[in-house]
């Protein structure tokens, strides 16, 4: 019962702050709410006993990503930005659709019949800690798609300099 | 506990060496001004990587993560095409828009490097990355006139749908993972054999966002909204590559997957591919009519061209499989061939992207006009250029796995194509030149007008070397 109780607040929490996000006009609020929707998505993560990716969720998305948020927020006319509507004129639309969409996949996720757990339980990852289990899948089973991801970071640091750097014009 | 072994490198060599080429290409860039270097040293990088993938052993390595087989081969060899078309036609186009950078090529070999790895995944993580590298890199490459809003706009529409694609297939993977507890294609398909599940709507469900995701890659209708707009705004050098190669790559992932890890559900996803076949024909011939932008025009092409392409898919056979690789083939050369005429009339101060800019072409430029009679002629469909081909082998997969009705409305639709491809070439010969319209031909250009042209005769006439190379790539699939 408790653990149920439990996941039910953060889902709900994290439902109402997803919503919160997306629908203020203050950018600002926004990227508040959103700090307040990472610590609840790091909580999930220690309530499904994974306490390295809780750590890395707020050391990474609500330390240093929500601060560059921030940043870029603050390098907004806001005054501006206030008198902005939030959402499109079709945006009806697309509530129905994602509606209709939110239906489709409750009704599917009632058959879902859930696959054989793997080696991974939680009482092995009690017994060898998540970050020791971790790192030694990610350097085992998981290395070509580990090192697949350092190229793609290469690239977002090659795009960042292409795009941001270079407002000039090369020579004829 | 999980101990480590080294991984058989030999089937994953072209990936690796296309890995270090890409960033001595990058770290090149320091070292030679002029940037001409930096393409020719990605060409090279190119064929010494093309030389190393026909040495490379039939193997699955990373516990069948990666997968080295024909299939992947002939896509790879699309890939790699497409790398030396797109440099060749970008050499003096860049320095005309004046973004002569050296990271661009160094950013298209990165992004080959993705297709690469999607056309080889074994597995659903390493096609997720593979994507990310590809889409990532080709994001920035449409941007890459940074002084241009419509470069800018188009980059950021790109982008944002792309993510928006990309939510899609991890959602789809997170389900499917759930289900069946693993991320490895022939163990999903033997998990979902085993247990029965093949009228579980989970299954279903998962397929689904495959659909639409790998329908956002391909551009297929109703998916296709970002790519008028990208295609425009970006370099016409990367809408070329664009064009060609993330399509391709699509396609790789959408058969081996599809055909893989769905092949139990094989009637349930061909019910979900042919109304978005019909529909991206449909949508993309008649939206095509009214376009007055040649840029814009063959973006709804290509979106046509996608329809034509998922109908092999649809077929489900070895031999669809075959037809569509081998039109994916011809679609590099015919269209690469196309964009490299488009990209011969942008000279300094005049864009040359509008249809009325090729009216009487033919009297001022004689043999650009008739290359681009060849290319238009080749994109309808007529015969004797590959083009024609490429459809009949498509069309003929189709009609013998019993989709002869589909092949009907495919034909409607093409027979609607050959208004507006042809209503070029009704302009460039049968119209008085309104302004003298000037060529920035260069020799890399005109070696790239060279290839493409003649492989687009030569498929046309000759077909069967091809056709029986896509045949016997995917024997062992």
């Amino acid at each position: 019962m408790l653990p149920k109780l439990f996941f039910g607040y953060y889902a709900v929490v994290i439902i109402v702050l997803s919503l919160l996000v997306v629908t203020r006009k203050n950018p600002v609020h926004s990227v508040m709410w959103m700090l307040l929707l990472f610590f609840h998505i790091a909580g999930l993560y220690l309530f499904l006993n994974a306490e390295f990716i809780a750590a890395i969720q707020i050391i990474v998305y609500a330390g240093a990503i929500l601060v560059l948020f921030l940043f870029v927020v603050l390098l907004l006319n806001l005054r501006e930005e206030l008198l902005i509507e939030r959402f499109i004129g079709t945006w009806p639309t697309a509530l129905v659709i994602s509606v209709s969409l939110l239906i489709l996949v409750i009704r599917a996720i009632q058959d879902m019949a859930l696959a054989p757990p793997g080696n991974h339980s939680v009482d092995a990852i009690q017994a060898e800690t998540h970050t020791v289990a971790l790192g030694k899948i990610l350097y085992t089973d998981y290395l070509f798609p580990f090192e697949i991801a350092s190229v793609v970071l290469l690239i977002a640091i090659i795009g960042a300099l292409v795009l941001a750097k270079r407002k000039m014009r090369s020579p004829q | 506990m999980p101990e480590f072994v080294m991984p058989d490198l030999a089937p994953v060599m072209p990936e690796i060496v296309m890995t270090i080429l890409a960033l001595v290409t990058l770290i090149a860039d320091i070292i030679f001004k002029r940037k001409e270097t930096l393409a020719i040293l990605s060409i090279a990088s190119v064929v010494l990587v093309f030389f190393v993938l026909f040495g490379t052993p039939f193997k699955t390595t990373f516990n069948g993560m990666f997968i080295a087989d024909g299939y992947s081969l002939f896509f790879k060899l699309i890939f790699l095409l497409n790398v030396v078309l797109t440099v060749l036609i970008s050499m003096r186009y860049l320095v005309i828009e004046r973004v002569n950078f050296g990271e661009y090529y160094s950013l298209i070999l990165f992004a080959t490097l993705g297709m690469m790895l999607m056309a080889s995944a074994g597995d659903l993580i390493v096609l997720y990355l593979g994507l990310e590298l590809m889409a990532l890199s080709t994001y920035i490459l449409a941007g890459f006139i940074t002084y241009d809003m419509k470069s800018n706009e188009a980059a950021m529409k790109y982008f944002l749908l792309g993510a928006f694609a990309s939510a899609f297939l991890l959602y789809g993977i997170s389900m499917i993972y759930g289900l069946t507890g693993t991320t490895d294609l022939n163990a999903i398909s033997e998990y979902i054999i085993l247990n029965g599940l093949t009228a579980n709507p989970v299954v279903m469900l998962s397929m689904i966002l495959f659909a639409v995701a790998f329908s956002f890659k391909i551009a297929a209708v109703p998916f296709h909204m970002w790519a008028p707009d990208a295609y425009e705004g970006a370099p016409t050098s990367v809408t070329a590559f664009m064009s060609v190669g993330p399509k391709a790559a699509g396609f790789a992932v959408l058969g081996r997957v599809f055909l893989i890890a769905f092949g139990s559900v094989r009637m349930d996803w061909s019910a979900v591919l042919i109304p978005i076949a019909i529909l991206t024909m449909g949508v993309g011939n008649i939206v095509a009519l009214s376009q007055t932008n040649i840029k814009r025009m063959l973006a709804y092409s290509s979106i046509a061209h996608a329809g034509y392409a998922l109908l092999g898919i649809i077929a489900g056979t070895g031999e669809g499989l075959a037809s569509v690789m081998n039109y994916l083939l011809i679609y590099a050369f015919m269209n690469i061939g196309a964009f490299a005429v488009i990209i011969m009339l942008r000279t300094e101060g005049f864009k040359g992207d509008t249809i009325t800019d090729y009216e009487g072409l033919a009297k001022s430029h004689p043999l650009a006009a008739a290359l681009m009679l060849v290319f238009m002629f080749s994109l309808t469909g007529i015969p004797p250029t590959a083009g024609f081909m490429g459809k009949l082998y498509i069309f003929m997969s189709a009609v013998y796995a019993g989709y002869t009705w589909l092949v009907v409305v495919a034909v409607i639709f093409s027979a609607i194509s050959a208004y507006f491809y042809l209503r070029i070439v009704m302009y460039m010969y049968m119209r008085e030149p309104k302004e003298s319209v000037s060529l920035a031909a260069t020799p890399a250009l005109g070696i790239a007008l060279a290839i493409t042209a003649a492989a687009v005769i030569i498929i046309g006439v000759l077909p069967s070397a091809v056709v029986s190379f896509a045949r016997a790539a995917v024997a062992g699939f």
